[in-house]
């Protein structure tokens, strides 16, 4: 049914387009139906756009090849749950899935907004409408899923790397997070163009955000752990530009929930605030256009990429529209409130802030200069390893270290005495674990060293202030120590939700530094019989079995494995060749250490037809911490997210106090 | 005419119906009852009084947490106690003007349903 596929489309874009025009009407000339009829055409777009949804998908399950779609990625063989996530493996497919989140987003915005602050959702419903126009437009003109062919008798099946679990669930959070900082740029746009810049829109910014965020740190997350166990180089993540384009819109929007604080507190910084939610939102366009134009591969493939330019042109649009309006509205942004002392809670922010920035910036420079350049000199430059690392150390350790600082430095200024007072503990704590790692050996790498130490303080001011809290509560309550955190933090729950994902971001810290400054690595070539020693492992080679999956043809080299002695069990590592796509993808074997976190971990980097193999065994210390982080990190986001009662009172006393309605 | 075509007539046509309800719902509304809530100057302004209001006391609330945590020293209290009080004092008077002269609530919003 490829003719009900296309007409959803095209209604959806009728819709959105009807919301875009009937929207910016009805909030200029203020009239209610208009704008409820706005809001209604944007709330069907996701009804229609579910229907194109489901169209596709239905094609994919019935491998209906008559789909070109359908036939270019994905084949009989594929295992079903391949072929449902095939939907974001190619480039329509991915568009149809960004405008299906963004409309589901859209109608989930107006639905729990339509009654309160009219006025803003009002403008925000043709914002939202706008962008979903731009990838309406690009499914029903550009790039449709939809397209028939002559149905071969079967398909080119999908590309191995993205036949792993992984595959299916990390996309859709990566989307749900690019999609999703639309929703707090529309709301800004929307109180910009109404001109209320009051707490509301902070309020529901700051929740979107946050919901995005975590959806895009979750996201990212799965995919380090795709490339640690499909792409079989290693590692988690290699500063390649489709991973930095989803790190770059998560940093601008890290930054934004710290500074929408200081606005919240002291009213201070609102242009700023607004420039980092649309800096998020461009950089979430830039991220999309980056992975689904490839602009990154090759220069060439960007002229004829049909939707490059397409994309390039939609981000200058929206980069114009937010500055225009930004400056347009600077009357209204501009506050009187000014930072009182550099040492304080809200200059350790600003300071988090401009670090937050610069690393955005020195990423998006480093993803940029190779096309800039290619385009500008017509010859490819390559930024590599060495640049981001450089760069991560020299922004990232002092922002490791500001996470244990700015929580407990008071707002508005502290005194040098309160601070010694305040840093004793934790900075001692922090001392004693440098010295004992260094006696250790750690000393081997002074950045993986400092990342330690760091750590150390942070968890300790961490630590510290669940123990001062609680405490606090008990001696104003009486309750005993349980009832008493779980009290604190329901009542503090951004703030100790906050402490709980900076205990994610530590965990992560600490395995970055283990998993990649103190990492052994030993390469051999092994006949069977013969053994690799590395670190107190011992791998005995045992030789090569072969097995028919579905669709491919299985390869592995079984080790035996031992450590300090002691037999582990079987590790096995090798290679797949899949039939319908005619690739081979390198199948890496891992050996977890759950005590340790540590990983034992082996690719078979070549397999020779008299049975011998090319290994390479890494030994990461700590790599399965950066795992655990995003654990408590998803923890920590669903406390900060859950909704605050007290806050909503607040808001809905204040707007009483001035007549005006109840803002959720 | 196919099954797809059909399906794809009653969706485009479900579609027009949800977008014009609110005119289905309210063909003819009385005079004024069709424009959306606005908020004049006069209540924007009052909106961010009781913001800066609410920030003080917040903050005032922050600091006595901060304190009783023995984040914030006594010296650093009694330095940072003084002019938190007097903000909140000084947005809480100037809200007050309106309430003291018995004033009606004005008609900040403008007619609305």
């Amino acid at each position: 049914m490829p003719e009900l596929g296309r007409a959803a489309l095209a209604v959806t874009l009728g819709l959105v387009l009807y919301a875009l025009v009937a929207g910016t009407a009805a909030a200029a000339l203020r009239r209610r139906r208009l704008a409820a009829s706005a809001q209604n055409a944007l709330v069907a777009a996701f009804g229609t756009t579910l229907v194109a949804a489901a169209v596709l998908l239905t094609a994919l399950v019935r491998h209906d090849f008559s789909f070109t779609y359908v036939a270019t990625h994905t084949s009989r063989d594929l295992p079903t749950g391949y072929t449902i996530s095939a939907f974001w493996g190619g480039q329509a497919g991915s568009l149809l899935l960004w405008l299906l989140v963004l409309t589901g987003y859209a109608a989930l915005a107006v639905l729990l907004n339509r009654r309160a602050s009219r006025e803003v959702i009002a403008w925000t419903v043709p914002v939202l409408a706008g962008v979903a126009v731009f990838f309406a437009w690009l499914l029903v003109a550009v790039a449709s899923p939809f397209a028939t062919q002559a149905a071969p008798p079967d398909g080119a099946g999908l590309n191995p790397s993205l036949q792993n679990p992984y595959m299916i669930a990390h996309p859709p959070l990566l989307y749900l997070g690019y999609v999703g900082l639309t929703v707090p740029f529309a709301f800004a746009m929307g109180s910009l163009l109404a001109g209320r810049t009051d707490e509301r829109w902070i309020v529901a910014t700051r929740r979107w955000t946050l919901i995005a965020w975590t959806a895009l740190g979750i996201g990212q997350l799965l995919g380090a752990h795709w490339a640690y166990v499909e792409v079989g180089w290693g590692g988690y993540y290699a500063w390649d530009p489709v991973e930095n384009a989803a790190l770059m819109p998560w940093l601008a929007a890290t930054a934004y929930l710290h500074s929408v604080m200081i606005q919240e507190k002291r009213g201070m910084l609102r242009v700023w605030n607004v420039v980092l939610v649309s800096l998020a939102f461009a950089l979430s366009l830039f991220g999309t256009f980056l992975t689904r134009s490839g602009v990154v591969t090759s220069i060439h493939s960007f002229t004829q990429s049909s939707i490059g330019p397409w994309f390039l042109g939609f981000i200058v649009v929206v980069v114009a529209f937010a500055t225009a309006l930004t400056f347009y509205r600077l009357p209204l942004l501009r506050v009187k409130t000014r930072l009182e002392s550099l040492v304080s809670r809200e200059a350790a922010f600003l300071y988090n802030n401009l670090l937050l920035v610069a690393l955005c910036l020195t990423v998006l420079w480093g993803v940029a200069w190779p096309i800039l350049s290619e385009l500008v000199r017509g010859e490819a430059v390559v930024v590599g390893r060495p640049y981001y690392d450089f760069f991560l150390r020299v922004f990232g350790l002092p922002l490791l270290l500001l996470m244990g600082i700015g929580p407990l430095v008071a707002w508005r200024r502290a005194s040098l005495r309160g601070l010694v007072r305040m840093f004793l503990w934790p900075a001692g704590a922090a001392l004693v674990v440098g010295v004992l790692l260094l006696a250790l050996g750690a000393g081997s790498s002074i950045p993986g060293l400092i990342a330690y130490t760091f750590s150390a303080f942070v968890l300790g001011t961490i630590v510290l202030e669940f123990v001062r809290g609680t405490r606090a509560r008990q001696a104003l309550s009486g309750e005993r120590w349980p009832r008493a955190l779980s009290a604190l933090i329901g009542r503090n729950r951004r703030r100790y939700g906050g402490y709980i994902v900076h205990a994610a971001i530590v965990l992560l810290a600490i395995g970055i530094a283990g998993s990649s400054a103190y990492d052994t690595v030993r390469e051999a070539r092994l006949v069977p019989g013969q053994t690799l020693a590395i670190e107190r492992y011992t791998l005995a080679y045992r030789g090569l079995d072969e097995r028919q999956a579905p669709n491919a043809t299985e390869v592995r080299a079984r080790f035996d494995v031992a450590k300090g002695g002691r037999q582990l069990g079987t590790v096995e590592a090798g290679k797949n060749a899949y039939t319908a796509e005619r690739q081979v993808s390198n199948e890496v074997g891992i050996r977890s250490d759950a005590l340790t976190g540590e990983d034992l971990f082996v690719i078979a980097e070549q397999i020779d037809p008299n049975g011998s193999v090319y290994v390479r065994v890494f030994v990461k210390p700590l790599v399965n911490l950066i795992w655990l982080a995003g654990l408590v990190f998803l923890l920590g986001s669903l406390v900060a997210l859950w909704p605050d009662a007290a806050e909503q009172r607040r808001l809905a006393v204040r707007y009483r106090e001035v007549g005006a309605e109840v803002a959720r | 005419v196919t099954l797809a075509l059909v399906l794809a007539g009653v969706i485009a046509a479900a579609a027009v119906v949800v977008v014009a309800l609110p005119f289905l719902r309210e063909p003819a509304p009385p005079s004024g009852a069709d424009l959306l809530d606005d908020l004049d100057p006069l209540a924007r302004q009052q909106l961010e009084l009781a913001e800066a209001r609410d920030r003080a006391l917040a903050a005032l609330k922050e600091l006595e947490l901060d304190h009783r945590m023995g984040k914030v020293s006594d010296a650093d209290y009694r330095a940072l106690v003084g002019p938190l009080r007097r903000e909140a004092a000084e947005t809480l008077r100037a809200l007050e003007p309106r309430a003291a002269a018995g004033e009606p609530a004005p008609p900040q919003v403008r007619p609305a349903r």
